[in-house]
């Protein structure tokens, strides 16, 4: 994946070298086999996670209100924003809309199945419904973003690459492991880029300025 | 340092959480992906939650932060966390900065429906935008912006316009966004932002100018959402909270805000054209600005911005032509100067393009656009090939001088269609059909027919289909047509649709000079194409060679110019069609179709004994075949050959001309009008019913002759029909045939008077040649010959009575049948017809006597009467016996009634007759006919 190795290799020259045996001696995006959880292998091979059983009254009663929302305001950018790895499992969701579990849960399951299909000589432009899906992979990390028609698709392609750098940088070499335990971090770190589904900061310094402010960098999570 | 006063602990603002929350929530995280199952991930979540609910009914507010992160994990798992919402609504009223802030981010996630909590919240969001604390202020800001409903838009709007203001770029660049949401949920509150928003283009701050230029957008963007009620609607449970907060009580986007909306988006319009040139300036300083490593992305400067402020200019040039005009040059300069050659330049690229094509700019910049694309579609990045397929396709829809331009690109899109990627291929396909005009038909459809040898299985039908549309719309010559087609059914394959065939076969129907010429190709087609895939080719084929197949073998005499050499015999024509009969591997309907054809050749080629006799003994060979269907018309077939004569060239009459598809629509009404005869409701349907399947149906129909016998039209179509009555007197083990709804019997049975199917003069002939030409479909059915002729009347009438007819009493009467008496398994049906079209008293009704019974009626006889105002003629009729087992007798009344336009005729009758051995019988009736008889 040229891309991320460009970056990786950029941001290289900046980090210090990594301790030997470290966390940060893993590639960057590791994926499950290198997780210190031995059975995650067993534990990936799990159909999509599902949940079973009637909705109560209060929830169906959600979702009908869910699907009332028809129209859109035209300058709703991002509909959601979406992390999923190579085995389907969400690492992170944004919506930017009003959007009930149950469908949330089936979007994302219909959305990782196209994604996850696609060579890399494909474009990365997936429709879907009624809204246009861009999509990057960075190792074993999707990063899925949902837009209306209207928007500039290679736009919103330069803004994941510009999200991943920034997380990259938040994280200095970020990789699974930390969007999945600093979950709260990468929330940050995107509320400081987009807002109701506009992008308002590319500035990797401006955003990390904010979120820093507060964050230290992560403890290990060893 | 800038760390908010009132913390409780600020060891915790180094973590973002106390340490043994955050212990925890690894904890969670591990243990959830220990599970092996779902249902063991299922049992630890509702064991944490029941944890989370204990907590929170403690109240340990220590534990807060931690639940609250645990509980977003679990909603990103998918899991239900509506219980945490009061937790956030507790820790954003807290004082410290990292409470605050997981209370904020809970919020944001866990959001669901439920209108209550945001009211809860409503209090504390106004405290923190009066924060000193600009990072307070930010998340307030920030919350507010994702989650604001319209009764909150209404109360913290003027904080929001103040905060337009504010001297940290950090609180007006999110100010602005969460200006965009107040007015998405309250559009009459724009006005209060028009200031601030125009304050705000001269900010020097690219965050501060991306988000001025975002709010500018959706200022100017008269739709707003209506729906802001149901986005968090939770009903009236909840409106008691914040009641006092309110401005205009809890009515959300009132209706008549659409109306002030307008109005102000136009008046934000006005307002901002002001500021084009200021846009540009900005568009231009980063166009030639200095290098900024800040702000570089792939050699663009800040290319976010620069597709904001572009797609402002679009809104903002839309319909104006002054503010287009100044901003043309500084388009003309990005779409010359900017390097596609990196993905953030092509974003800025496809941004100014489509700003240029959206105002109103001239005719060179347009032109200038469109190969802007043209050269996208030649870069190796397959996105950038996406969008300008994407893109090209809204210009060629646009307009046509547009249209032109893109032509000039035709080579390359083409191109695109055979690329790697199935998404591209798919738009790259669909801008090819909206390219397709007169003038490049030829060579774009080539292109097509080529593309749909190697397209992938999920496209062939649709490229079969769209290259026969638009060769009906576009195409030369018809024999272009038949070409294309006969490709089509060569590279298509099995993916040729039955609708295309059909639409092909009735437009060789109309175009005689065509018939052997293409004949001819698709048995040239069809002999090298000989494989499993190609059936829907060899139905084709087959079809066109019982209907042609003798003018075919005259190859001289129809020779079209350039034709390719083929020596066909009628010999090389029976074989193909007895190969095809006895291909097992065949599908059941195209082998139908090669023995109706057989059967159709064998009177035309009866010139050679031989051929013929290969031609019958082939068809008659299938009498004992498993396959009912093709048992019963190969027995019916062999019926017809044995009587021969006039009777079998009748039966086995070419097909009249169909109505073209795109003609159908046109004659809609007059086939409505010809459903009152009962049998067009079987032909009108036919433009939807297809060709192999009316083969089918009506084979199928004589299977049901039993069913058929319970007096229910199983097939309601017309073909089944005669094959119900076809089929009955080959059976007679299967018992008479009792009355059947069959109201095509006493079509047959009505027309004996008629000369033949080719004498168009006689009114019958006239209106089986009008339905014909109306409903398309039915007559493709060689069986449909049957019904024309009056030896098949003859031989295939029905005893039965029809049932009533559906009389349309508006429509003018050309044909109505009239069932006048069924008993004792005689019936007598009458079928009116106008002899002249001038006189509206005059008809010519046809007596169809019918019996159904296994003995002759001797001396049938018929008296009528009329009523006075009227007068009747009986001619002689056909016969004095009715033969039994479906034997018709037809006998022509003539019939003036000058009452007409008053009164339908009514008529009295009696028939008498003897039965063999038997007694005599006579029989009374009274018929009233419909209007206009």
């Amino acid at each position: 994946f040229p891309d991320r190795d460009s970056v990786v290799a950029r941001a290289g020259t900046r980090t210090s070298p990594p301790r030997p045996g470290s966390r940060r001696a893993r590639c960057p995006f590791a994926s499950h086999g290198e997780t210190p959880s031995r059975a995650s292998s067993a534990k990936d091979r799990r159909p999509p996670r599902g949940r079973t059983g009637s909705l109560s009254g209060k929830r169906r009663r959600a979702r009908l209100l869910g699907r009332k929302r028809t129209k859109q305001s035209r300058t709703m950018t991002i509909r959601f924003l979406l992390l999923v790895n190579k085995q389907g499992q969400t690492r992170l969701a944004n919506y930017n809309e009003n959007v009930p579990q149950e469908e949330r849960r089936q979007i994302e399951g219909e959305i990782v199945r196209k994604c996850l299909a696609r060579s890399d000589k494909q474009c990365n432009i997936v429709e879907h419904r009624n809204y246009k899906v861009i999509y990057r992979r960075y190792a074993s990390l999707f990063f899925i973003v949902g837009v209306d028609e209207h928007e500039n698709e290679l736009a919103i392609h330069e803004f994941i690459h510009c999200v991943v750098e920034t997380l990259d940088r938040h994280f200095g070499n970020v990789c699974e492991l930390d969007i999945m335990f600093h979950l709260e971090s990468v929330h940050y770190v995107l509320d400081e880029m987009m807002m109701n589904g506009q992008i308002f900061e590319t500035n990797r310094r401006a955003v990390l300025s904010q979120v820093k402010e507060f964050d230290a960098p992560p403890a290990s999570s060893s | 340092r800038r760390v908010p006063a009132g913390t409780p602990a600020r060891v915790h603002l180094r973590t973002g959480a106390t340490p043994v929350a955050m212990t925890r929530l690894r904890e969670l995280i591990r243990s959830v992906r220990q599970c092996k199952t779902s249902a063991e991930e299922r049992a630890l979540i509702a064991k944490e939650s029941a944890a989370i609910r204990a907590s929170l009914r403690e109240d340990e507010h220590f534990m807060r932060h931690r639940n609250v992160a645990k509980l977003m994990y679990m909603h990103m798992l998918g899991y239900p966390t509506h219980f945490g919402q009061m937790e956030c609504v507790k820790l954003i009223a807290t004082a410290g900065f990292p409470e605050k802030r997981v209370g904020y981010l809970g919020l944001m996630i866990l959001l669901d429906e439920r209108q209550e909590v945001t009211m809860l919240v409503t209090n504390s969001i106004k405290n923190d935008l009066a924060h000193k604390n600009h990072f307070i202020v930010g998340l307030a800001l920030c919350a507010l912006g994702n989650i604001c409903t319209a009764e909150m838009a209404r109360d913290v709007a003027p904080e929001v316009a103040q905060l337009l203001n504010n001297r940290n770029s950090y609180v007006r660049k999110k100010a602005a966004l969460c200006a965009i949401r107040v007015v998405n949920k309250v559009p009459e509150l724009a006005d209060s932002f028009l200031d601030g928003a125009e304050a705000l283009l001269a900010d020097r701050h690219h965050g501060v100018l991306l988000a001025a230029v975002t709010l500018i957008l959706r200022l100017c963007d008269g739709e707003n959402e209506t729906d802001s009620e149901t986005a968090y609607g939770g009903g009236g449970r909840g409106r008691g909270f914040g009641k006092a907060g309110f401005k205009k009580g809890g009515g959300g986007a009132s209706s008549d805000g659409d109306a002030s909306n307008d109005d102000a988006s136009s008046a934000a319009l006005t307002r901002f054209r002001r500021r084009v040139p200021d846009l540009v300036k900005i568009l231009r300083a980063l166009l030639h600005g200095a290098y900024s490593a800040e702000h570089d992305v792939g050699g663009q400067h800040d290319p976010f911005l620069q597709v904001k402020l572009l797609r402002l200019l679009r809104v903002l040039g839309a319909g104006d032509a002054e503010a287009s005009d100044l901003m043309s040059d500084c388009l003309a300069n990005v779409a010359s100067n900017v390097n596609a050659g990196k993905n953030a330049g092509a974003a800025v690229l496809y941004e100014a393009v489509r700003c240029v094509v959206g105002v109103e700019s001239v005719g060179g910049l347009r032109v200038l656009a469109v190969n802007v694309l043209g050269r996208f579609l030649a870069d190796k990045d397959n996105n950038v090939r996406y969008v300008a397929l994407n893109a090209l396709a809204k210009v060629v829809g646009a307009t046509g001088a547009d249209a032109q331009a893109v032509q000039r690109h035709r080579r390359t899109i083409v191109e695109c269609v055979k690329d790697g990627d199935v998404t591209i291929r798919r738009s790259a396909l669909n801008l090819v059909y909206s390219l397709v005009n007169a003038s490049n038909v030829q060579t774009l459809v080539p292109e097509l027919l080529d593309y749909l040898e190697v397209a992938d299985l999920e496209f062939k039908a649709d490229v079969a289909k769209r290259v026969a549309n638009l060769c009906s719309k576009f195409a030369p010559s018809d024999r272009y047509r038949v070409d294309a087609f006969v490709t089509t059914l060569v590279k298509g394959g099995a993916f040729v649709a039955r609708d295309e065939c059909r639409s092909f076969l009735a437009l060789l129907t109309n175009r005689v000079e065509l018939q052997p010429y293409a004949t001819r190709a698709l048995f040239r087609a069809a002999h090298e194409a000989r494989d499993d895939a190609h059936f829907p080719l060899i139905g084709v084929a087959c079809w066109a060679l019982g209907e042609y197949g003798d003018v075919a073998v005259d190859v001289a005499g129809t020779k079209l110019f350039e034709e390719p050499p083929t020596a066909l015999t009628a010999r090389d024509v029976v074989d193909t069609l007895r190969s095809v009969l006895a291909d097992a591997r065949a599908p059941q309907d195209v082998r139908r179709v090669a023995m109706v054809a057989l059967a159709k050749l064998a009177p035309r080629f009866s010139s050679d004994e031989n051929i013929k006799k290969d031609c019958v003994d082939a068809v008659s060979a299938f009498r004992a075949s498993l396959d009912l269907e093709m048992q019963q018309r190969s027995a019916e077939f062999d019926r017809v050959f044995r009587v021969g004569g006039d009777v079998a060239a009748a039966t086995l009459e070419r097909v009249p001309p169909m109505a073209l598809r795109d003609e159908v629509g046109a004659s809609a009404s007059s086939a409505a009008d010809l459903r009152m005869a009962g049998a067009a409701g079987g032909v009108s349907d036919a433009n939807t019913a297809d060709l192999l399947g009316d083969l089918l149906g009506d084979v199928g129909g004589g299977a049901t002759a039993a069913n058929a016998a319970s007096g229910a039209d199983l097939l309601g179509d017309l073909l089944g029909d005669v094959g119900g009555g076809g089929g009955a007197p080959l059976f007679p083990s299967g018992g008479a045939p009792p009355p059947s709804a069959d109201p095509l019997a006493d079509l047959m049975g009505g027309s004996p008077l008629t000369p033949g199917p080719g004498a168009a003069a006689d009114p019958l002939a006239d209106l089986m040649g009008g339905v014909g030409a109306a409903g398309g479909g039915a007559p493709v059915d060689p069986m449909a010959g049957l019904s024309l002729g009056p030896g098949a009347a003859d031989l295939l009438g029905s005893p039965a009575a029809p049932a009533p007819a559906p009389a349309v009493s508006s429509a003018p009467v050309t044909s109505v049948v009239v069932p006048a008496l069924d008993k004792h398994g005689v019936s007598v049906a009458f079928s009116c017809a106008k002899p002249n079209d001038s006189d509206a008293t005059a008809t010519t009704i046809t007596a169809s006597y019918a019996n159904a019974n296994a003995f002759f009626l001797r001396r049938f006889t018929l008296r009528a009467a009329v009523p006075k105002s009227a007068t009747l003629a009986l001619e002689p009729a056909s016969g004095g016996d009715v033969s039994p087992n479906g034997g018709v007798v037809t006998q022509v009344l003539n019939v003036v009634n000058p009452l007409v336009d008053s009164k339908p005729l009514a008529m009295r009758l009696q028939v008498t007759w003897s039965e063999e051995g038997g007694e005599e019988r006579a029989e009374t009736a009274t018929v009233t006919f419909p209007s206009g008889v």
